[in-house]
């Protein structure tokens, strides 16, 4: 199924049908997460698990755009961006299950997932980490004659580290095809910015020093984030160079895990109440029942759809089998070639 | 001995407030080191008594805030670097590699870099490719850096107070699954020697030489060795810098056999290290090869299934000792299962970590 259509000529707003499937690409990512989060203490999902809900705003407007051969690079908290570009979600729940029927065969868990006919070229939990493989392969896209573009997702916390600077140096020197997309959740793990950044520079305004154009948004707003994405990806097809958008988001449980986290005080309850008040699914779903665009009839029949799809990929990853111990030992190398595997 | 029984962790805790008192050039700095969990716990609260300007957050900026704490450290001021993970101090391995471990020799002795380094080596609940790496045989090959990794809660304590008041840079390598062993620690503040090795328990059969958290897999192996008539002798090797070679030949004049275990992996490693020196300090009195017991050839995997077998335990210890001594591997038992995987330390951790 697709969340969203490809769009060459950028509309300033997104045609109902396009609302509708990213809609119900939200709502996908809320379900999948909360039945995570529900079934974490069965102690069955043993890897480090990062919660998506409450961002799952900016990959819906992001993908909507994407084609499936764009390529897609994401970092510890990548549950969204990986179901956003259609990647497997039973693969993933698998993954994240340590099963052998995983996308990563259980080698990776929650923190390194990937779906490569999906575009989704692989998440890693070392901040900045991929943000220069996403510049490379787009690098070799461009030298290759390849028609895509990549997206790379990171967070706040990222942005600090040398790499993404030197990655961003280097988009811009070759203008690269590249959407850098930083979803600001405000804290990196507990931290948050008023120590790590200088006051009053957005994050977005770094691109600028590097000939990335910038803009920032509310990335809880879908149809923001798809105007703005839209924007950007167009121009970004049209050979016009890298760009940075900066979303605006916030993260509801704590940063790994799937718990509630304020009696740790570092954030507080007014701070998360205002954020969850704009729900970036349930505005978005509010809106669109207001304007008529959303049905009580098609409501039902998305969340009847995805209840039985997250059912049957946690049952698919439930009912496989974990990998023979033997494999331990598989794809430390790639087979010498020739060989047969 | 001190009769106060307290947590590695809290050996931790306890040690960087006592620096932070006792001199005022001490301070902490890492991602969460003044944060609500306080790593692990090993920071927590410390923030409340010494402010933030000395038990410091940072910016997710791990190699640019080397060379800044090592531009204070030779400018008057004793960093304590803190990574949550071994594997995120690898974003500041330029600063440590080729500026913090040489600045004293490239500059014929005039500037001194005293910084310690806290790495924590994560293990279990899936830690995976990225997030469990043992990588201290990297900084114990860098001439100028001092490594260690205490295995008890005193020697957590008393090791870190002398890597913070060292002049050189040390790197501190501690194991997630030793934060909650108990242990005699003196509430003064005093340092243990960064070097050496030390015997725990004493015995004539079998030199078993653990480093870490594996010093007390050998002390479980020692337990079940003894129920099929093996005596091992249980050596803490504590340093890398170096491996402590006259302690590794006390042991072995004694034994004759000689089985290393590290966290890492094996090849390249600090039991092949020891294994060396083992054989240079008392090839005359080995009567087998010495063993090495460390992780495979691969990176950590995320699954389970796959990490049980990844990671050595006692029993593995144990079966390598008892086949070297020709006991009776059969007969050894190992430890019974009180989790579905072997990836935690104890019961109560119910993940994630």
């Amino acid at each position: 199924m697709s969340n969203g259509v490809s769009n060459s000529n950028v509309a300033a707003i997104a045609d109902n049908d396009t609302r509708l499937s990213m809609y119900r690409c939200a709502l996908r990512i809320r379900m999948v997460e909360q039945e995570i989060v529900d079934r974490y203490s069965e102690q069955e999902m043993r890897c480090p698990t990062h919660i998506c809900i409450g961002q799952e705003g900016a990959p819906t407007g992001v993908s909507a755009h994407l084609k499936r051969d764009d390529a897609v690079f994401s970092a510890h908290r990548s549950h969204g961006h990986y179901l956003a570009k259609n990647a497997d979600l039973k693969e993933m729940i698998a993954e994240i299950y340590g099963r052998e029927t995983g996308c990563a065969r259980g080698k990776g868990g929650s923190q390194h997932l990937i779906d490569l006919d999906a575009g989704f070229m692989g998440s890693a939990p070392i901040l900045a980490s991929t943000i220069s493989v996403g510049v490379g392969y787009a690098w070799a896209a461009k030298q290759r004659g390849e028609d895509k573009i990549v997206v790379i997702y990171f967070g706040d916390g990222a942005t600090e580290e040398g790499a993404f600077h030197e990655a961003m140096n280097f988009a811009g020197v070759f203008k690269l095809p590249v959407l850098f997309v930083c979803e600001n959740n405000l804290y990196s793990v507990h931290s948050k910015m008023d120590i790590r950044q200088p006051e009053g520079r957005r994050v977005c305004d770094v691109g600028a020093a590097h000939g990335v154009a910038g803009s920032i948004g509310d990335g809880n707003n879908i149809d923001t984030v798809w105007e703005m994405a839209g924007k950007a990806i167009a121009e970004i097809r049209a050979g016009g160079g890298p760009q940075i958008l900066e979303f605006m988001t916030y993260r509801w449980k704590e940063h790994c895990g799937p718990n509630e986290d304020l009696n740790l005080n570092y954030r507080s309850q007014e701070e998360f109440d205002a954020w969850v008040e704009k729900d970036p699914v349930a505005v978005y779903e509010e809106c669109l029942r207001a304007e008529g665009v959303l049905s009580d009839e098609a409501l039902t029949t998305y969340r009847t759809e995805i209840a039985d799809e997250v059912s049957q990929a946690f049952d698919f990853a439930k009912n496989s089998p974990f990998p023979p111990t033997d494999q331990l030992f598989d794809f430390v190398y790639p087979a010498a070639k020739g060989a047969a595997k | 001995m001190s009769d106060r029984i307290i947590t590695f962790m809290e050996a931790l805790r306890e040690a960087q407030a006592s620096c932070l008192r006792e001199d005022p050039s001490v301070y902490l700095m890492g991602l969460g080191v003044p944060g609500p969990t306080g790593i692990f716990g090993t920071t927590k609260g410390l923030v409340d008594e010494f402010g933030d300007e000395r038990v410091r957050d940072m910016p997710s900026s791990e190699g640019g805030m080397t060379g800044v704490a090592l531009g204070t450290a030779i400018n008057g001021m004793r960093p304590v670097m803190v990574h949550m993970r071994v594997d995120f101090a690898v974003l500041s391995m330029e600063t440590i590699v080729n500026q913090a471990a040489k600045w004293h020799y490239m500059y014929g002795g005039k500037m001194t870099a005293p910084m310690a380094f806290r790495m924590i080596i994560g293990r279990g609940w899936g830690q995976g490719p990225q997030h469990s790496q043992s990588l201290q045989a990297w900084f114990a090959h860098i001439p100028g850096l001092k490594v260690v990794m205490p295995s008890t809660p005193r020697d957590a304590k008393g090791m870190l107070i002398a890597a913070i008041e060292d002049d050189a840079p040390v790197v501190v390598v501690e194991h997630r699954w030793l934060y909650g062993i108990k242990g005699h620690v003196p509430e003064e503040h005093y340092s243990e020697s960064l070097e050496g090795s030390r015997v725990m328990r004493e015995g004539k059969d079998v030199t078993l030489a653990g480093l870490s958290y594996m010093t007390l897999e050998c002390l479980r192996a020692a337990e079940m060795l003894e129920t099929i008539g093996i005596d091992a002798e249980v050596l803490d090797l504590r340093s890398l810098t170096p491996i402590d070679g006259p302690g590794i030949a006390r042991s072995v004049k004694k034994t004759g056999h000689f089985v290393v275990a590290d966290t890492a992996n094996s090849t390249f490693g600090a039991a092949a290290e020891a294994s060396a020196i083992a054989v240079e300090y008392a090839f005359d009195s080995l009567k087998k090869a010495p063993a090495r017991i460390g992780l495979p050839w691969t990176p950590t995997p995320t699954s389970p299934s796959l990490a049980d077998k990844f990671y050595p335990r006692a029993i593995d210890i144990a079966r390598e000792a008892a086949r070297m001594l020709g006991g009776d591997v059969d007969r050894l038992e190992d430890t019974p299962m009180v989790t579905p995987w072997h990836d935690v330390p104890d019961p109560t951790y119910t993940g994630p970590y």
